[in-house]
């Protein structure tokens, strides 16, 4: 029986048909408390076949009504006699009683967060003293209306500031209290929204505080939480390759031609995938393969100068035409792990259903095939929970932050030169690769500032170009602090004799300023030496959306030739000398192989 | 979709006769049978978490919503399928 393919209806619907199956599974026996401020029923019998599903079989206490404080503090003998393994108290922004005026100072906004912070605190000091179990406290979802709008969340007397200041206290509550763990309510009711979170029809009538959806959310939370306690949280994520680490049939398309990177649209979204397949990495989930594929032709795609993954972050690698469910025993039995420790991901329905009828220990969520929905499935199964993270765990240090945090930093340098030196630049230029062409042929065909000829190219006149020995051509890709720019700069010269023309410069402008086109001109004129070139001569030709360019060459130290009278066109020129100096300081350029 | 079919000719038999599953399901008994006459009082298990649980089942799965004072004058399971004709006819 796989939960993971159940449909929300399905699950409401069959809830004691599942129980009963889900029953025969030898199980540990847990007690659990529920003190609650709404009626949670729907939460409690969802979690319960959720973790019937993961070998535990939970024995449930719920206070009455919204007497969650009054049986923990002042009339606790019936939870005391119910010994709970854990406490879970569930309440929501209703439940809450303090809420300071909307005329408050911040004297009073620090006294009113104060005052019902010790509410729960009693709670929970209560419980520990009394019971010593674990404590499983949900934070609390912004609330439904916001009689300030915007300033709700700035103001002393708004709600919204004053929610956003209690969880804030229960988390620093928690880092420091190993009995009491945070339910994250906040992020769950945000990822569906507050309009599917509050059901009101079934709140008037029922007092059921949420939706179907976010009380299945709520479950499969509590469910992921509880599971952590236990050490049975999944420990190893097995990826599919084709069209799920990458676009596309590896052995169809050749490895150089498989979607990963950041020059399309599909590639950009493999690629995020990679990347957040690496953190779990990093915070110490094990990495495997299971494909059908030959092993040796698997392998390749790693070796794609844009793949994320590396061989060496797998810890298995299974890539053969044996059944997969087959290949997910090996792999547990290579990393010691049970099956029941597996998450398997895979774009192919099929395979994935045959996994979970053969393995029902192993998870299966139901992902998909589109790339961009893969992530949000694994996050929803709450999989890899943890309830607390060592050290040991980051075992990698996470290299991949926002693109908004350059900007951050560049305020905190005294000079720009050491901003630029601050981004730890690495840059690879090269000749153009069969892997980069199609890029290429986009960024001619798309890039306009920074685009001194604005000359456009189709894909077989860069193809040629690229065979051409008549042409020195080079692509540049910049890497710094923050993460990969991709391929981002462009050159075509064409030699005649001992001079070389410029036929087309361009770069993107997410690297403007970067002192890239120093390291592109760097390179240009070392290989420009290689093959006995004198004099390298460029050119600009005006567009309306080019003049940002307009002395480019000038800026490089090339000497004017000639000029139109109203500058729309220019010819430029640069002697190759042997003491030639460098220009680019802040970019290191990786050794690439001269041809 | 077979539910549309059923619906655009509907009459109230259908109706009941599409909920005898449902109610099977969430009251967990496989014999059940109900009638108009199905009331909470007259039905074993049908307390109120269950009646939570059955409205919840309906809404989901003809995709209607009961406003909050819709059900609560509905005195037996005839009742609740005529208001739920009323709503499906204005979907």
């Amino acid at each position: 029986m796989h939960l993971d393919a159940c449909s929300i209806q399905e699950l409401f619907r069959n809830k004691s048909r599942l129980r009963r199956q889900l029953q025969n599974h030898s199980c540990r026996e847990l007690r659990i408390a529920v003190l609650r401020g709404s009626t949670v029923n729907e939460v409690i019998e969802l979690a319960e076949l959720f973790l019937l599903a993961e070998g535990l079989r939970c024995t449930f206490y719920e206070s009455e009504y919204n007497k969650y404080y009054e049986e923990a503090v002042i009339d606790s003998e019936r939870i005391v006699n119910f010994r709970p393994d854990i406490v879970y108290v569930h309440t929501s922004c209703m439940n809450l009683r303090g809420w300071p005026p909307l005329s408050a100072t911040e004297s009073d906004h620090e006294a009113f967060v104060a005052a019902e912070f010790s509410r729960f605190q009693q709670i929970w000091d209560s419980v520990q003293q009394r019971l010593g179990s674990h404590i499983i406290q949900n934070n609390f979802e912004l609330p439904p209306f916001r009689v300030l709008g915007n300033l709700d969340s700035i103001a002393y007397g708004g709600r919204t500031r004053f929610i956003n200041r209690l969880n804030l206290e229960f988390a620093n509550q928690a880092v420091h209290d190993p009995r009491l763990f945070v339910q994250d309510v906040h992020a769950l009711s945000a990822a569906l929204g507050g309009r599917n979170w509050f059901d009101w029809e079934r709140w008037y009538n029922y007092k059921v505080m949420t939706t179907p959806a976010a009380s299945l959310a709520l479950a499969r939370s509590l469910t992921a939480i509880i599971r952590s306690l236990y050490g049975r949280s999944r420990k190893c994520l097995v990826l599919d390759l084709d069209n799920t680490l990458w676009g596309g049939v590896i052995g169809d398309d050749g490895p150089e031609n498989i979607k990963i990177g950041r020059e399309t649209a599909v590639a950009e979204a493999y690629t995020v995938f990679q990347e957040y397949c690496l953190m779990l990495r990093s915070r110490g989930i094990l990495l495997a393969v299971c494909s059908k594929n030959d092993e040796e032709t698997a392998k390749q795609g790693f070796e794609h100068p844009d793949s994320v993954l590396k061989l060496s972050d797998f810890s298995s690698f299974r890539a053969n035409w044996e059944p997969k469910h087959e290949n997910l025993v090996a792999i547990a039995e290579e990393l010691n792990l049970g099956v029941d420790s597996l998450v398997f991901v895979d774009d192919n329905p099929a395979e994935r259903a045959l996994v979970a009828s053969q393995l029902p220990m192993v998870a299966v969520p139901d992902v998909g095939s589109d790339v961009t929905q893969f992530i949000p499935a694994l996050e929803a199964g709450g999989y890899f929970e943890t309830v607390n993270t060592s050290a040991e765990d980051f075992s990698r240090a996470d290299t991949y932050q926002a693109n908004w945090q350059r900007a951050l930093l560049e305020s905190k340098f005294r000079d720009y030169r050491e901003y630029l030196d601050s981004l730890q630049m690495t840059a690879d230029i090269d000749a153009f690769k069969p892997v980069y062409l199609d890029r290429i042929t986009q960024l001619t065909n798309k890039t306009n500032q920074f685009n001194l000829t604005t000359r456009r190219y189709t894909a077989g006149d860069i193809q040629k170009i690229s065979l051409d020995p008549t042409y020195i051509t080079l692509y540049g890709k910049l890497t710094d602090a923050f993460g990969d720019n991709g391929l981002v700069s462009v050159i075509v010269g064409r030699k005649d004799g001992s001079t070389l023309h410029i036929e087309l410069w361009l770069m993107s402008c997410r690297v403007l300023k970067r002192d890239l086109e120093l390291a592109m001109l760097d390179e240009l004129v070392a290989r420009a030496q290689s093959a006995r070139i004198e004099t390298i001569v460029g050119y600009y030709n005006r567009t309306p959306k080019n003049t940002m360019v307009a002395d480019h060459y000038l800026r490089l130290g090339f000497v004017c030739e000639s000029q139109d009278s109203n500058g729309a066109h220019s010819t430029w020129r640069l002697q190759v000398t042997a003491d030639y100096q460098p220009r680019c300081r802040t970019i290191q350029v990786r050794d690439s192989v001269h041809t | 979709m077979q539910c549309e079919k059923q619906r655009s000719a509907s009459s109230m038999a259908n109706i009941l006769e599409e909920l005898q599953p449902l109610f099977r399901d969430i009251l967990d008994q496989p014999n059940l049978r109900i009638s108009r006459e199905s009331n909470s009082s007259n039905v074993e298990g049908w307390d109120s978490l269950a009646h939570i649980n059955l409205v919840t089942a309906i809404e989901q799965e003809y995709d209607i919503k009961f406003s909050i004072d819709e059900l609560l004058d509905l005195k037996n399971v005839g009742e609740m399928v005529d208001l739920m004709e009323i709503k499906l006819a204005t979907k």
